[in-house]
């Protein structure tokens, strides 16, 4: 048949007429076809008449305007060939049809960090093992230098790791494989073996410590840069206004409903949680008229078990911080002694503090949610300070456990660390160790997630199926609970981030976890899980996910600041051997570059630049809030105008029905 | 194009001209050719460019059959004039063009005012909120909010889009209001 009308959008200002309105200014604003909201057969008649228009324009403007439409054709190709690139796609595409947008984020969130982490991983390892495979196997006439240490004492730069000792048992390698000790210490795998001063190749000096330093604040920030890219994106609007726009009843309501939802069942559940989430939001509305009629005895009873709580949780809470100091200690001080060969003691001894930060993970939450009932808050309110707790206490077991190796590292009672400025005996070389601790943590938290999901997601279904009995079917299929899993992966990419300037090859250990555990983690929902009955909103959507991977991110500059800055490097092995610290190698570089270079540098870091600099931040700052302030004034301004405007209109219609009644 | 099988394939111009004309790839506007047609019954599938298809066989998609727009979706997007909703291939291409991800906001959000104005009025007054919460919520009685929470949730919900106070929603306040909300872009989304 022939073009057909669309019935017309009633009312619909100008979107029915778009000659009209372009033709008001003097100029031309054409937009192209398809932007406006109207049939195909009308947008094609639409875009003859722009067509036609264009023919009274300049030459110059047809040949841009035809340059501009030839460009657009081509990047759509190119987008459309690079669909075909984006990893799992198809697996995320089938999840969203049939759990929703919420669980849907949770796995592109894994899909972001396997390409964070993959990049990461070329980025260190094209940076700093590449030259020293090249120069290992001669390619490009490429060599090692090593100069001599000067001015260091003999005593620190005794290093002598296990190795390859000759006959072994068979279990000492796959204890060496689990705990980073033994054979896998001296691979490229950890800090100690790049002790290379720099590489030559051809006739180019590579300085390998400098590139290792640079690497490490480049991933780091290219962490930070990519994070903050992706959390802009979805949320440019929302600085301005004051409602928290999650929680507002048209975000609900308009963008309540997941399009993509393709299966029955889910449409089912998602109708179920929809009417859930609108009840309970009602009913906290008129929660909130009641507390706002509070009497001041029970306000006093309420802050009073308030206080007692929270006393009681960060009682808890150093509980777990004391406990992983004194595992961390202990393990630290057994597994320096040699003489133990029984295999399975020397396996727990060394992932003891792995094992006891597990636990504190997952007892942890289970407390925190008990103990908040008592605490009386509104629903939204419990949910986010719950999260809250959740994240201090996963982000803060790791910092416990780096701050127990440090004081184990610098303990520098009875001149122990005299010459080195660091525990040499002990530890010839900390990073190392501290790499392995990294190492270890990450081994762990893979095979915990594997056994829950073999040994208690399964048998728990086969149990529900197959056997009727009340209490089994009580507990039912457990939840698919996407904050928790959110949290879990967040804790394993901060490890990451911490680890891989100790180990520089960690973030392809990890590249390969995410990997696996996608795969994991989808086979467990499909088959033995149900997707949440309450979801919460605002935590499944993607800000909140980048905002905690955000918190775990600046976690991580901490230690490796530190590392870098304050503790003296190891002199036994390592890239920085012949420097006091990590951080000297740039400083030092910069002493080689041409004197007024050198001024400049070293004048930017001095305060008399930080000072002015940072003055001119603060006041850069205040003048973007004052802005801010003024427009937010204005919108309130063009509200009130528009409550006036539309008054105005109801006056007037009333007057002429009035005059035409008579 | 060639021939193959029993399914014939788009001419090329028309390809071309549908890529200029809605927001798919040439990748989604096959496969939107390809879906479409498997809706025909046999003999029609050669003129798929022309046929219409009935609302029940549009139904029967499975992006649309646990959708409780659905019969809204048809009747924004059919261009019938024998008002029977039903739809042809352009109506479904525009359909998915709005639904897809690279669509502008401004589209987005127009028909998603089409689609929420039940009785197509202009503007989303009180009943049509109504109905559009009782979509959200399921069919069946004890899905259904009461009365009092009913009252409440539409009071809340003019409170926070109706700037003039008229006591309706119209076009620019509903796009005003949606522009602020961070899960319309990802929830409004149909993907073949």
């Amino acid at each position: 048949g022939g073009p057909r009308e669309r019935r017309a959008a009633p009312h619909g200002p100008a979107a029915s007429q778009p000659r009209a309105l372009e033709q008001d200014g003097g100029e031309l604003a054409v937009r192209p076809a398809r932007e406006y909201p109207l049939s195909i057969a009308e947008k094609r008649r639409l875009r003859d008449s722009q067509q036609a228009d264009i023919k009274y324009l300049s030459k110059w403007k047809k040949w841009k305007k035809a340059s501009s439409k030839s460009l657009k054709k081509v990047l759509s190709e190119a987008k459309g060939l690079s669909s075909y690139l984006v990893l799992w796609r198809h697996d995320i595409h089938s999840i969203e049809g049939r759990f929703g947008t919420g669980i849907q984020s949770y796995f592109s969130f894994l899909r972001f960090l396997v390409l964070l982490n993959f990049i990461i991983f070329i980025l260190m390892f094209s940076f700093v093992t590449l030259p020293t495979i090249i120069s290992d196997y001669g390619i490009f006439n490429s060599t090692i230098a090593n100069t001599s240490p000067k001015n260091i004492e003999y005593n620190c730069t005794i290093y002598e790791p296990s190795g390859n000792k000759g006959l072994v048992y068979f279990y000492t390698y796959l204890q060496d494989l689990l705990s980073g000790t033994g054979f896998l210490e001296v691979t490229r795998l950890f800090y100690g073996y790049y002790a290379v001063d720099a590489v030559w190749i051809s006739v180019m000096r590579y300085n390998l410590p400098l590139a290792y330093l640079l690497a490490t604040f480049a991933y780091l920030a290219l962490s930070f840069l990519w994070i903050i890219k992706r959390s802009v994106e979805g949320f440019k609007q929302n600085l301005v206004h004051d409602v928290d726009p999650f929680q507002s009843y048209c975000n609900k309501v308009f963008a309540g409903w997941d399009f993509c939802i393709t299966d029955p069942n889910a449409a089912r559940l998602k109708h179920r949680s929809l009417q859930y989430e609108l009840q309970m939001d009602l009913e906290e509305e008129r929660l909130k008229q009641k507390i706002a009629h509070r009497t001041i005895k029970e306000e006093l009873r309420i802050y009073s078990l308030r206080i007692f709580i929270n006393i009681i949780v960060l009682a808890i809470l150093s509980g777990c911080f004391y406990s992983i100091y004194m595992v961390t200690v202990f393990s630290q001080e057994k597994s320096n002694d040699i003489s133990n060969t029984n295999f399975q003691a020397n396996l727990l001894v060394q992932y003891l503090p792995s094992v006891v930060i597990t636990l504190a993970n997952f007892i942890g939450p289970q407390i925190f949610s008990f103990l908040i009932k008592f605490e009386d808050y509104l629903p939204a309110f419990e949910i986010i300070l719950t999260l809250m707790r959740c994240v201090f206490l996963r982000l803060a077991n790791i910092g416990v456990l780096l701050f127990s190796l440090w004081s184990q590292i610098s303990d520098c009672a009875a001149d122990k660390c005299e010459p080195c400025g660091y525990n040499y005996k002990l530890y010839p070389c900390w990073e190392s160790d501290v790499g392995q601790e990294m190492y270890k943590l990450m081994i762990f938290d893979f095979i915990i997630i594997l056994a829950m999901t073999l040994f208690v997601d399964f048998p728990r279904k086969l149990l529900v199926t197959h056997c009727s009995c009340k209490p089994v079917q009580w507990f039912g299929l457990p939840e698919f609970s996407i904050s928790d899993n959110v949290l879990e992966i967040i804790y394993g990419q901060t490890i990451c981030w911490i680890g891989t300037f100790f180990s520089p090859l960690l973030p392809a250990i990890a590249t390969v976890k995410y990997f696996i555990i996608f795969y994991i983690k989808k086979i467990s929902l499909i088959h033995t899980r149900k997707p949440a009955d309450k979801p919460i909103r605002a935590s499944s959507s993607k800000f909140f996910f980048l905002a905690v991977l955000l918190i775990g991110l600046l976690l991580a500059f901490i230690p490796v600041g530190v590392s870098v800055a304050s503790i003296p490097s190891s002199k036994a092995c390592g890239p920085f051997r012949n420097f006091n610290t990590s951080w000297e190698v740039v400083p030092d570089t910069i002493r080689t570059f041409p004197k007024g270079l050198q001024q400049v540098l070293f004048g930017m870091a001095s305060e008399a630049f930080a000072v002015p600099f940072f003055m001119v931040i603060c006041l850069v700052m205040f003048y973007f809030m004052a802005l801010a302030g003024a427009q937010k004034r204005v919108v309130e301004q063009l509200e009130e105008q528009l409550t006036l405007e539309s008054r105005d209109k109801m006056f007037l219609i009333r007057k002429i029905t009035e005059a035409k009644r008579h | 194009g060639a021939m193959g099988g029993s399914a014939s394939l788009l001419p090329r111009d028309a390809l071309g001209e549908y890529q200029e004309l809605t927001f798919l790839s040439k990748q989604e506007i096959l496969l939107a050719y390809k879906r479409f047609s498997e809706l025909l019954p046999k003999e029609e599938r050669e003129n798929a460019c022309s046929a219409r298809v009935p609302k029940s066989h549009i139904l029967t998609l499975p992006e649309l059959r646990a959708n409780p727009f659905q019969h809204r979706i048809c009747h924004v997007f059919s261009t019938s004039e024998a008002g029977d909703n039903s739809m042809s291939f352009e109506d479904f291409l525009d359909m998915l063009s709005v639904f897809s991800d690279s669509a502008t906001f401004d589209i987005k959000s127009h028909y998603a005012f089409r689609i929420f104005d039940f009785d197509d009025d202009g503007t989303l007054d009180r009943k049509d909120l109504e109905q559009l919460v009782n979509c959200l919520t399921g069919q069946g009685e004890e899905s259904r909010l009461s009365r009092g929470e009913m009252e409440q949730l539409i009071q809340n919900i003019l409170e926070e889009s109706d700037i003039d106070k008229d006591g309706t929603i119209n076009l620019s306040e509903f796009q005003h209001v949606v522009s602020r909300s961070p899960d319309f872009a990802s929830s409004f989304k149909i993907v073949l």
